[in-house]
């Protein structure tokens, strides 16, 4: 025990741990920075998201992990005292570069929100607004096509087919949160961010999520912020652990949960805080 | 250390009747406020009708006229001389009349609206010529107050409106049944006049519908798109501090200064007409706007961010968001506060003294550039006249113009509630 505990790197060393790179990376981030107003909200943080990986992002409560995850679509753009440094990419793109639209930086990065946000009208229209607006679509019969689908992919299909017509916000907490996960899939994403997407949902409709985060990786990327460890365990491959704005630690799921290396890792994964 | 036994729920239960006493005397001061201000309001609305209602219905007068030929002129019948008619067939029913100042006194009995009717009659068909027919004209205020029981009989004649004569005259009036009170369409189809008979609100009416028009029109597309460039599209910074700040200072702003600026900006510089629903409906623009800003402003604050981040994170634009999430759902606050705005836009006076819609004006008006009063107007300048026969009229235009408010605020409500239907 004694020597394990000299082995982990010192609570006093900031700097990250572990896998933070990998080969052929769908999206790098480097020196990162977020400051909001005159809080330093993210600090240097350097990280690669590799493709149909699920990388899981960890950490205590105000760590900036959730900040960082909104500026891989530049959601912080909204808000106006927050400021981003540093360099992301998307596919060898840098995000943050003049000449890119945000708009579809979002159509390629999804995001899926903590709180159940489905808009307040139709089932079908919920689904069918990110193919609408983005002109995916060349008939009515193609829209029909990518909400079937959609819904399919988040496991939703069976259970709402018959009242496509009813507001979405009439469904399930587990059910809206499906609902937005189809929505965001609609727009045929390569990335898909997730915020938290259990909080608010009780055991049954959490196992289904993270089934169904599962089977979405085979097509897409997925980087899920959680509160949950055992959820980042299960659903993860890569781990990514936040303290105070710092990235100390990245790792194989399995080995970060077992064999951390730093210190507040480890304090944190074994409960001693957080 | 006996004290220290009590334990805590003892020490809960000894205070709770305290407690229970200060929430009843809670309660009842707020049922007390309640039912002070609901009975204030009882006691407003039961004056006004209590004075009003008289209003609704107006005396007439059955005369039989025989339309003379030879007072009638084929090629000039706008200049024919009707009155004459009237005095004539006054006269013939009341033969004993003699002398100059009983005739006067005889002729008053008839509302001077008599002589329109008939000529009205004459130019609507010629036929009648020549004939003698049976003919009802609205009869003098005096003789409406009278029938209505507004003139006290046992007063000495010389402080009544009415001569013991006229008292003699109107009662045989009434015992041959040549007198009834009908419902007086005259006040809600006719304009200002100096006679109370003949006076009605239309006038008044159109001018406010005129001007709200104008409001409606320019207030809510401005107020609107200025909410939504200051709460979803504008940055935070020292301007637009400064702006809502101004915002705010100008809902508090007295009505009667928007009307100099009216007077100053829309009338001297721009040079609009003086008196008209279009310089009215300008002034109360200014003056809804900031109510409009402020009410719209806070209903987009009240829509959950948590929409806008779902239609932002689907890769809508800030302007599809807006407007296909966020205004839908801000939309009902909004019409709230216009309809909120349009009702004091409907009820102020002040500012319209100013910019000279505070005129006598007889005709209807026809376009948004002719001389028009509004309604607070109409009841302010009825308010003034002497004859008692206004005062009625006074309540009864109130009354409409409550209608109005009312039927306003309900349009808000019903509409409100549509639009939240939608989940």
């Amino acid at each position: 025990m004694v020597e394990k505990k000299s082995q982990l790197i010192s609570v006093d060393d900031r700097k990250t741990v572990g896998q933070q790179f990998v080969e052929n990376p769908r999206m790098t981030c480097r020196d990162v920075n977020v400051y909001y107003g005159d809080k330093h909200a993210v600090h240097d943080v350097s990280i690669d998201i590799a493709r149909n990986e699920v990388l899981a992002m960890i950490g205590p409560s105000g760590c900036g992990k959730s900040t960082f995850l909104r500026c891989l679509n530049r959601m912080n753009d909204t808000i106006d005292i927050c400021r981003v440094t540093g360099e992301i990419t998307l596919d060898d793109n840098d995000i943050y570069a003049k000449n890119i639209d945000i708009v579809s930086l979002r159509a390629l990065v999804g995001m899926v929100f903590q709180k159940p946000n489905p808009f307040p009208k139709s089932i079908y229209d919920n689904v069918a607004y990110g193919p609408t607006i983005h002109g995916l679509t060349e008939s009515k019969s193609d829209l029909d096509g990518i909400v079937e689908n959609s819904l399919v992919k988040a496991g939703l299909w069976d259970e709402v087919k018959d009242r496509l017509d009813q507001p979405g916000t009439g469904l399930s907490g587990g059910q809206q949160q499906r609902l937005c996960i189809a929505r965001a899939i609609a727009v045929e994403p390569e990335l898909i961010l997730m915020d938290e997407p259990c909080s608010a949902l009780d055991p049954i409709a959490t196992a289904k999520i993270e089934e169904l985060i599962a089977e979405l990786r085979e097509q897409y990327t997925i980087v899920i912020v959680t509160h949950n460890m055992q959820q980042a365990a299960r659903v993860s491959q890569r781990t990514a652990y936040f303290h105070l704005g710092d990235l100390i630690e990245v790792g194989y799921t399995d080995r970060l949960f077992t064999t951390p290396r730093h210190q507040l890792t480890e304090d944190y994964i074994t409960g001693r805080f957080g | 250390m006996s004290q220290q036994k009590i334990s805590t729920i003892e020490l809960v239960n000894k205070g709770l009747a305290k407690r229970y006493r200060a929430e009843k005397r809670f309660r009842l001061i707020g049922l007390g406020a309640i039912v002070l201000s609901l009975t204030f309001l009882a006691i407003l609305f039961a004056t006004i009708t209590f004075n009003g209602y008289t209003a609704f219905q107006q005396t007439w007068l059955e005369l039989t006229i025989f339309f003379d030929p030879q007072m009638l002129d084929a090629k000039n019948l706008r200049q024919a001389d009707y009155d004459g008619l009237v005095k004539k067939s006054l006269r013939d029913n009341f033969p004993e009349v003699s002398g100059r100042s009983q005739k006067k006194d005889l002729y008053t009995l008839v509302s001077s609206g008599a002589a329109y009717k008939l000529q009205d009659m004459v130019v609507a068909d010629t036929g009648i010529i020549g004939t003698t027919r049976q003919v009802w004209v609205p009869a003098s205020d005096d003789v409406d107050m009278l029938i209505k029981g507004n003139i006290d009989r046992s007063q000495p004649e010389s402080d009544r409106q009415l001569k013991d004569i006229q008292l003699a005259w109107i009662d045989q009036l009434v015992k041959e049944g040549r007198l009834a009170k009908r419902f007086n369409l005259a006040f809600f189809t006719a304009g200002d006049s100096r006679e109370p008979e003949l006076a009605g609100i239309f006038g008044a009416t159109i001018g406010s519908a005129y001007m709200l028009l104008i409001t409606l029109l320019l207030s809510f597309p401005v107020g609107v798109a200025t909410a939504v460039y200051l709460e979803e599209f504008a940055k935070r910074n020292r301007w637009t501090d400064l702006v809502e700040v101004n915002i705010n200072n100008l809902a508090a702003v007295p009505s009667i200064v928007f009307g100099l600026l009216g007077l100053a900006v829309f009338l001297n510089f721009f040079g609009l007409p003086r008196s008209s629903p279009l310089v009215g409906g300008l002034v109360m623009t200014l003056m809804t706007l900031p109510t409009i800003i402020i009410a719209s402003r806070i209903a987009l604050q009240s829509v959950p961010p948590s929409i806008r981040e779902a239609a932002l994170g689907i890769g809508a634009s800030k302007m599809q968001t807006v407007i296909h999430h966020v205004l839908p759902l801000a939309l009902p606050g909004m019409l709230t506060g216009t309809i909120i705005g349009m009702g004091r836009a409907l009820g102020e006076s002040a500012p319209l003294l100013m910019i000279g819609m505070v005129a006598f004006i007889v005709d209807i008006p026809g376009s948004l550039t002719d001389s028009a009063t509004a309604l607070p107007v109409q009841i302010y300048l009825w308010a003034d006249c002497p004859e008692q026969a206004f005062m009625e009229r006074t309540s009864a235009a109130i009354m409409v113009l409550l209608a109005f408010l009312v039927l306003m605020n309900g349009t808000a409500v019903l509409l409100r509630n549509r639009f939240e239907r939608r989940w």
